[in-house]
């Protein structure tokens, strides 16, 4: 498995707990950032059948060309560092690790797309990210920085790294998902056609530049080519951020990890916004082809936690990170989030477990953005998966599990190389 | 070429005269926002239809081409 992803692994190179890989090391180990004519790389990347890694897997190729046909040597290239979900670590560590192989990816989409600008969008709660980002823009100056790229701080709010919330906070608004159409191809920042693209996803681009689409596509499976980096979180021996091939399965993951730390009960596969699987389910899934990557985050849940509290704690934070600009979500969320509340505490009703069940009808693509539509699936998810936990609340009106919650954020420490 | 309903969800306010108009196609959730019935209106639906759109407070409605990929 190692063998396949030499050569394509996006953190090869030196330790990282050397931190950041400067210009120097980074031209010395890969070469010079390669340079295509017109949208040849775009070519490339759908030979490579690269997909984005920002939790949608839309198609890389298909985005650039989009936004290529678009543009008359104006567009911008957003390089989206956001990752306000509270479970990953991945694109932090491989901004802070890998500072230049993210620029070669910003300033590759640059080319491709015919853009005059580029703008890395980083969480200011990760200011080490900032940092990294900014002093590598600033070692390429005079060498290799065909267009401006610019930082800019991400408000730390869930929702803010959603693409068209990233795109009002650069227009100068509030990070709040807009309607769509206009989509960013069509008109993005300063109205220009633009692409967002998830920072780890323009590092692959880095990569399959420099290998080609054969050595990428060796790697990996159909429909899940190249590496991942994933995040892997709570009962394992080491949390931490891990490259894997694609489409490795949970119970790989769960190993390069260092293994569980106690009999596991569930996955959580795909962060906040992802889904819930019974562990007995989970060992033998595909991440990405069997079940949707989402942010790439891994929670390992392990038995003698109260799946009920769990939920509570889930549901009351996404409703929280609500925008509060569509009723459906705004309103939905919060009583859904009051009634999982109701059911953690023992208080609630097999009617209002009924009631979850016809909310979760109702609310699902009512928004303007997917925020809602990933709670929903979330919670639905979790109901299933802890359904006899839920029955034990409602009969008995609590149980006398732990009440520990995944929300603290893991440690984002690259462990498997 | 027949029209669909659609609500701009960040627009509306839950005034709810669109369900009053159209319940043909529109139904109120739980919080008094419309669940909109995607089949294309026509005939006599289309004339009940307009009017919904005119009259929400809010410009929240609207009709569009059967197939149009937004809200």
């Amino acid at each position: 498995m190692i063998e396949r992803a030499s050569g394509i692994r996006l953190l090869d190179g030196p330790p990282t707990t050397t931190g950041s890989e400067s210009l120097a090391e980074h031209q010395a180990r890969l070469g010079a950032r390669p340079s295509f004519r017109g949208g040849d790389l775009i070519a490339i990347l759908e030979a490579a059948e690269l997909r984005g890694r920002g939790g949608a897997s839309f198609s890389t190729a298909q985005k650039w060309a989009a936004v290529r046909q678009r543009s008359r040597g104006n567009a911008v290239v957003v390089a989206n560092g956001a990752e306000t979900e509270p479970l990953s670590g991945k694109d932090r560590a491989l901004m802070v690790l890998r500072p230049h192989l993210v620029l070669d990816g910003v300033l590759l989409a640059a080319e491709a797309v015919a853009a005059s600008r580029a703008v890395l969008y980083i969480s200011r709660a990760h200011e080490d990210a900032v940092r990294a980002m900014t002093s590598a823009i600033a070692e390429r100056r005079g060498s290799d920085l065909p267009v401006p790229v610019t930082v800019v701080r991400a408000p730390r709010r869930y929702i803010a790294g959603q693409e068209t919330a990233a795109i009002a906070h650069l227009n100068g608004g509030a990070a709040r998902p807009t309607m769509v159409p206009p989509r960013p191809y069509d008109r993005g920042v300063d109205g220009r056609p633009t692409v967002v693209q998830n920072v780890e996803t323009l590092a692959h681009a880095a990569v399959i530049a420099r290998r080609g689409a054969a050595a990428y596509r060796s790697a990996g499976t159909q429909g899940a080519t190249g590496t991942v980096l994933l995040t892997i979180a709570a009962a394992i021996h080491s949390p931490g951020v891990y490259e894997l091939e694609g489409g490795s399965t949970i119970a790989q993951a769960v190993s390069a990890g260092g293994g569980a730390t106690t009999s596991v009960a569930a996955v959580l596969v795909g962060g906040y916004f992802g889904r819930w699987v019974a562990a007995e389910d989970a060992w033998d899934l595909r991440l990405g082809v069997d079940v949707p990557l989402g942010s790439a985050a891994l929670a390992i849940f392990p038995h003698g936690w109260c799946g009920v509290t769990q939920i509570a704690a889930l549901v009351a934070f996404l409703a929280r990170e609500s925008a509060r600009q569509c009723g459906p979500c705004e309103h939905g969320l919060a009583s859904l989030a009051a009634t999982t509340d109701e059911l953690a505490g023992g208080r609630a009703k097999p009617r209002d477990a009924e009631r979850l069940q016809r909310w979760i009808a109702q609310i699902a693509g009512r928004g303007a953005c997917h925020h809602p539509d990933g709670a929903v699936v979330l919670l639905s998810s979790a109901l299933r998966v802890f359904a006899a936990d839920v029955n034990t609340h409602l009969r008995r009106g609590g149980c006398d599990r732990d009440q520990a919650t995944l929300l603290p954020a893991p440690d984002w420490t690259i462990r498997g190389r | 070429m027949s029209s669909q309903v659609r609500v701009n969800p960040i627009r509306c306010d839950a005034y709810g005269m669109c369900a009053e108009l159209l319940p043909e196609r529109i139904t109120l959730d739980d919080w008094g926002y419309p669940i909109i019935d995607s089949r294309p209106v026509g005939g006599q639906l289309l004339e009940l239809a307009r009017k919904a759109v005119a009259a929400c407070p809010t410009a929240a409605l609207r009709l569009a081409a059967e197939g149009e990929p937004s809200r």
